[in-house]
């Protein structure tokens, strides 16, 4: 009786190991109805704090290694190493280490992708699909050490100077402001 | 009535089977001598295995039901039966030895032939991607090079050099019908080489798994007499031709405003991306999605609007269409031929 138990719970475990994480390959509609609010500042006209909504999306990027990984493939197909080389910089700002202009949450990379921001960088809104962006958003945050090394991809399809995401050190936990802007140092 | 049906359905797989030998993707109908030498090599190769079978069947059969006679004494030595033992001992290992020196000799020569190289009339390079084929014809100059994807066309009756590579895992390209498997690897340059003698259309297919859609990685092998080969050439070297109507305008428009653009390339307007296929002429082809759907306006439409739903997983994304945009797109992209 108590083997069969031990059998029935191995093969329970066994079974429930196939399922690691969801690999959603058709994105939410509504995704392309985007109602993400991001504040980039503490301060609003007028009285109270900016309007921020978030749509919850974010769980659903994050931690998904599939999307990470999917996020790192299209960074080389858009380009992104034009600007940004490799997440090292050029004539945009590098996106490895833990410095953010507008902050690190998933959601204000997303919103940096659609719409653009001053000095360069362009809008691809309506040119990457929305599941897109936000696949590159999580990728931006891997490679900043941001996700966590179960999720970032550990390895690369071509050479690189540095090792995979889910190698590099996580990056260090800091106090951030409210919409997650990078303290002055 | 019931025997009918039951006769029916017992000879249905069979006739399947007897189908499955002829047609457009089949290792026994070949359609040029290198395909031609490798049916015969296995036709050899069958024959000569089941001769193998069926006399080791047969003295397995002798040795059940025939016994030995007993012998008075187990320790006297009895030259006749010795002799008799040698024999048939040294006369299978013999055979043995002549069989696979002898099939090893045919593969050789027939190899040797295989991989000799010649010049070739027409050199293309094809880059197998998850899960579509790009497919470049090499020219010394310039304007002689054009890319297309999923269809290989080629003049009848001259040799064919296929350049093969990689951009992501290990492919393998087979037209069954026209030559032997040949890897395609990331990192690594392969060659074959083969001729067609009749014009037709052969189906072919990636043969090394490579990932969720591997069984929808297929393409067409497209055999041209001469001149309607390099008609066809001159015809897809050409730019796109512009939308001449206001709909196919519009739909022209949307292909340039959307995501559409930031993966493939028209020539002649200024959509040059090389993630995905090259779409100047893609009209003009026999399916869509690399053999997944047969090219019709209905199939261009369903696959513009749920590529993932077709083709789970491949990297043509759900791309947001407002509904006044699918007609006008769908137009222009009919319109590209």
């Amino acid at each position: 009786m108590k083997c069969l138990l031990m059998r029935v719970i191995v093969i329970a475990g066994l079974v429930a190991a196939c399922e690691r994480e969801d690999r959603p390959l058709r994105s939410d509609p509504m995704l392309n109805e985007n109602r993400e609010a991001v504040a980039l500042s503490s301060t609003a006209p007028g009285p109270g704090a900016p309007v921020e909504y978030k749509t919850g999306t974010r769980s659903e990027y994050e931690k998904i290694a599939f999307h990470v990984s999917q996020g790192k493939k299209l960074f080389t197909w858009y380009n992104c190493s034009g600007c940004h080389g490799n997440g090292g910089g050029g004539s945009g700002p590098a996106l490895m280490d833990d410095v953010w202009i507008y902050g690190s949450a998933i959601e204000i990379i997303a919103a940096s992708i659609r719409e653009g921001r001053p000095n360069g960088m362009p809008t691809f809104r309506g040119k990457i699909p929305e599941d897109q962006i936000w696949q590159i958003a999580a990728y931006v945050r891997a490679l900043g050490g941001f996700v966590s090394s179960d999720v970032a991809s550990s390895r690369h399809d071509e050479i690189y100077s540095h090792p995979g995401e889910g190698r590099l050190p996580d990056a260090p936990k800091r106090t951030t402001g409210q919409s997650g802007l990078a303290q002055p140092k | 009535m019931r025997s009918v049906a039951s006769k029916l359905a017992t000879a249905l797989p069979a006739l399947l089977a007897v189908s499955g030998c002829a047609g457009w993707q089949s290792v026994l109908d070949p359609q040029g001598p290198e395909s031609k030498h490798l049916s015969g090599l296995i036709w050899i190769f069958t024959g000569l295995s089941a001769v193998i079978w069926l006399a080791v069947m047969g003295v397995l059969l002798v040795a059940i039901v025939r016994r030995a006679p007993e012998r008075p004494d187990p320790l006297a030595l009895h030259m006749p039966i010795e002799r008799r033992g040698v024999m048939i001992v040294g006369g299978a290992v013999l055979a043995t030895l002549l069989t696979v020196i002898g099939l090893t000799a045919l593969s050789y020569f027939s190899q040797r032939h295989l991989y000799a190289t010649q010049a070739s009339a027409v050199v293309v390079k094809i880059t197998g991607h998850q899960w579509w084929w790009d497919v470049r014809y090499e020219g010394d100059r310039p304007d002689q090079v054009l890319t297309t994807a999923n269809e290989l066309y080629i003049p009848a009756g001259q040799p064919i050099t296929v350049k093969l590579a990689a951009s992501d895992v290990i492919h393998s390209f087979w037209v069954p019908s026209l030559m032997g498997k040949q890897d395609l690897i990331p990192g690594q340059d392969n060659e074959l080489q083969f001729t067609a003698t009749r014009p037709g259309v052969y189906r072919g297919q990636c043969a090394e798994f490579c990932g969720w859609q591997h069984a929808h990685m297929g393409m067409f092998a497209v055999v041209l007499p001469r001149e309607q080969f390099s008609a066809w050439r001159a015809a897809q070297t050409a730019p796109a031709l512009m939308p001449d109507d206001p709909v196919r305008r519009k739909g022209a428009a949307i292909f340039q405003s959307k995501a559409c653009v930031m993966c493939h390339t028209i020539r002649g307007t200024s959509a040059g991306s090389r993630v995905g296929p090259d779409l100047t002429h893609f009209a003009s082809r026999k399916s869509i999605a690399s053999a997944t759907l047969p090219m019709s306006r209905g199939n261009i439409a369903a696959w513009l609007l749920d590529p993932q739903g077709i083709k789970p997983g491949t990297n043509m994304p759900n791309v947001s269409l407002a509904p006044d945009e699918v007609e006008p797109l769908v137009s222009y992209l009919e319109g590209l031929r």
